[in-house]
């Protein structure tokens, strides 16, 4: 059983080896505040992190990830390009399987580089495919930013294009609201009725939201009404990209396919395709790499390009040994005004270890 | 030892938890009236042990009572994966109330999850912060939304009087406890269409944490007896 100074040993190790590629040593502290986090994936986050308070300061938390203030740190004071890692514990809270550590070790390498975004992904993921060569792990690799286009060339109105995109991490969500831009699914009752004669309610004006936030929403929804619903070509485009699960080069081809009715998502394949290079310049086996158009599709998540992680084989319990991708959006998001290309990955040494002891 | 059976301290929920064990010829009492302590009769080997309703839950997983009288929002509520720390052993038929979404009557344009999410992104861009829900059930409250794809919201904590909070300006909806919906009403309140977040009742709860004697046992089957 690896202790914990073993693990402590690993992290320093591969946070020594990530300096010695070039990168510099960073520490963030383990508190941070809430506002931030909460700005950037509203409430659900109070299910994942564990959130203390002072008279103070109010609300901080104790860093889930490493990721938000690294970013921080790089927008304020970072010079470009930069390359950093780093070494520390975060902290999950657990609520539903007392088997997940609520506690771990992680290792990181973000690159902020904006000269060839193609060669710093296959450089981040290559990495970190090196560092856990030994181990028996499956690759994941996909791309949400192919969705993301695919959404805003979409041929409707900007709101629906908005609803979607506020929704792209929640899938269930943005299938739902997908069916009802296509008419796929009946007017809810109350809505038709709402729709089909002018309403008024003889209740008081309560609270903050006014009637004119009222009336407003109701013009969008007549006007939403009066829309034509997304096509079936453009739904089919997206079913099958959404599907789209394959080795890196036949994912290509499919999604290359997709594009004669989403020509939207052509630019995104193109750096699909120099990322594809890039790799295989970096020595990763593209041919067997798998690639899942709609992977990292969870809630939560900042990522909105290329997205990777790395799994243990025969082990569906345990969480990724290491998850990656790029945040391009986070850096404008944290940046007021400022942003970079950014990406990076992230290695948890404790089961790393663990998976070793198993396979001695 | 004796069998410990936890049962709220005060009010209509002790009145009523009293009248039910009644039915099954078992007489629970408070020994005075200002004294948080009681006596049961008859059955034997069993302890009253008066608790606040809210306590209830946390006694029943600490193993501290063997059984106890609370509502099935509380344990949802306070204890996650109740499934494994208590078991569900008899809903007690009063006590009913759900846990309801509700928002201002005039919002005209809202009835369902869909409906509110749209108005908390509006919301959001244009006053610069979440749509507030006042509640003083969080968890429950937070799993709901985010099972119904609700975004762009904050939870504010309110322990009482939460019906007033839109009012006052400190929420824009509320979450609460309701049996009849009147409180929402005379708030000017609706409740939202997709719902409830959870129906509960005043239920009897077994401890699967609490250590059981082989006295305790035979106690709890005699008990099980007299009332399943």
């Amino acid at each position: 059983m690896a202790t914990r100074s073993d693990g402590l040993a690993r992290a320093a190790a591969l946070r020594g080896m990530f300096e010695a590629r070039g990168a510099q040593v960073v520490e963030t502290p383990v508190l941070q505040p809430a506002d931030t986090l909460l700005d950037l994936y509203g409430e659900d986050i109070r299910a994942r992190a564990y959130i203390t308070s002072d008279a103070l300061r109010g609300e901080q938390m104790l860093r889930p990830d490493f990721t938000v203030p690294v970013v921080q740190m790089h927008m304020e004071q970072g010079a470009e390009p930069a390359r950093y890692t780093y070494a520390g514990e975060v902290f999950r809270r657990q609520e539903h399987d007392p088997d997940r550590a609520n506690e771990f070790l992680q290792v990181g390498y973000e690159v902020f580089d904006r000269s060839n975004p193609a060669d710093a992904d296959a450089e981040v993921f290559a990495l970190i495919a090196e560092t856990l060569d030994g181990l028996s792990l499956r690759a994941a690799t996909g791309d949400i930013g192919i969705l993301m286009a695919a959404v805003r060339g979409l041929d409707t109105t900007d709101r629906r294009k908005a609803a979607l995109m506020r929704h792209i991490w929640r899938p269930r969500r943005f299938r739902a609201l997908l069916d009802r831009f296509a008419r796929r699914v009946p007017v809810p009752a109350a809505r038709a009725a709402l729709l089909a004669a002018p309403v008024a309610s003889s209740a008081p004006v309560i609270g903050r939201r006014s009637p004119a936030e009222i009336e407003e929403r109701i013009e969008a929804l007549r006007a939403d009404a009066a829309t034509p619903p997304i096509s079936d070509h453009e739904m089919g485009g997206l079913e099958t990209l959404m599907a789209v699960r394959e080795t890196m080069p036949f994912a290509l081809e499919q999604l290359r396919d997709v594009a004669v009715d989403l020509p939207q998502i052509t630019p995104a394949l193109d750096r699909l395709e120099a990322r594809i290079a890039a790799l295989a310049a970096h020595g990763v086996d593209v041919e067997t790499l798998e690639f899942e158009a709609s992977y990292g599709r969870t809630s939560m998540e900042y990522y909105d390009g290329f997205v990777f992680g790395f799994y243990a084989e025969g082990r569906p319990d345990l969480p990724p040994v290491a998850t990656g991708g790029r945040y391009d959006a986070l850096t404008r998001q944290l940046g007021n005004g400022a942003e970079i290309p950014a990406v990076g990955g992230v290695l948890r040494p404790g089961l790393m270890l663990e998976l070793e002891e198993a396979g001695a | 030892m004796s069998l410990k059976l936890g049962v709220p301290s005060k009010g209509r929920l002790m009145d009523k938890t009293f009248d039910w064990f009644e039915r099954y010829g078992i007489r629970l009492s408070r020994t005075a009236d200002r004294e948080y302590s009681g006596q049961v009769e008859g059955i034997d080997g069993v302890s009253l042990v008066l608790l606040s309703a809210g306590e209830i839950p946390r006694e029943l997983a600490a193993g501290r009572i063997h059984l106890g009288v609370t509502g099935t929002d509380l344990v949802h509520e306070k204890l996650p994966r109740w499934e494994q720390q208590v078991e569900e052993l008899e809903p007690m038929g009063f006590g009913q109330a759900d846990l309801v979404l509700a928002v201002p009557k005039f919002w005209v344009d809202v009835d369902t999850l869909d409906d509110l999410d749209a108005a908390a992104a509006a919301f959001r861009a244009r006053h610069g912060f979440r749509l507030r829900i006042a509640t003083k059930y969080h968890r429950l409250v937070r799993e709901f939304l985010t099972e119904g794809g609700v975004a762009d919201y904050q939870l504010v904590d309110s322990q009482g009087a939460t019906e007033g909070t839109i009012r006052n300006e400190t929420a824009e909806a509320v979450a609460d406890i309701t049996s009849t919906g009147d409180t929402l009403r005379a708030n000017h309140l609706k409740i939202l269409s997709d719902g409830p977040i959870l129906r509960s009742q005043a239920t009897l709860w077994r401890s699967r944490v609490a250590e059981v004697s082989a006295t305790e046992k035979a106690t709890l089957k005699a008990l099980m007896a007299r009332i399943g």
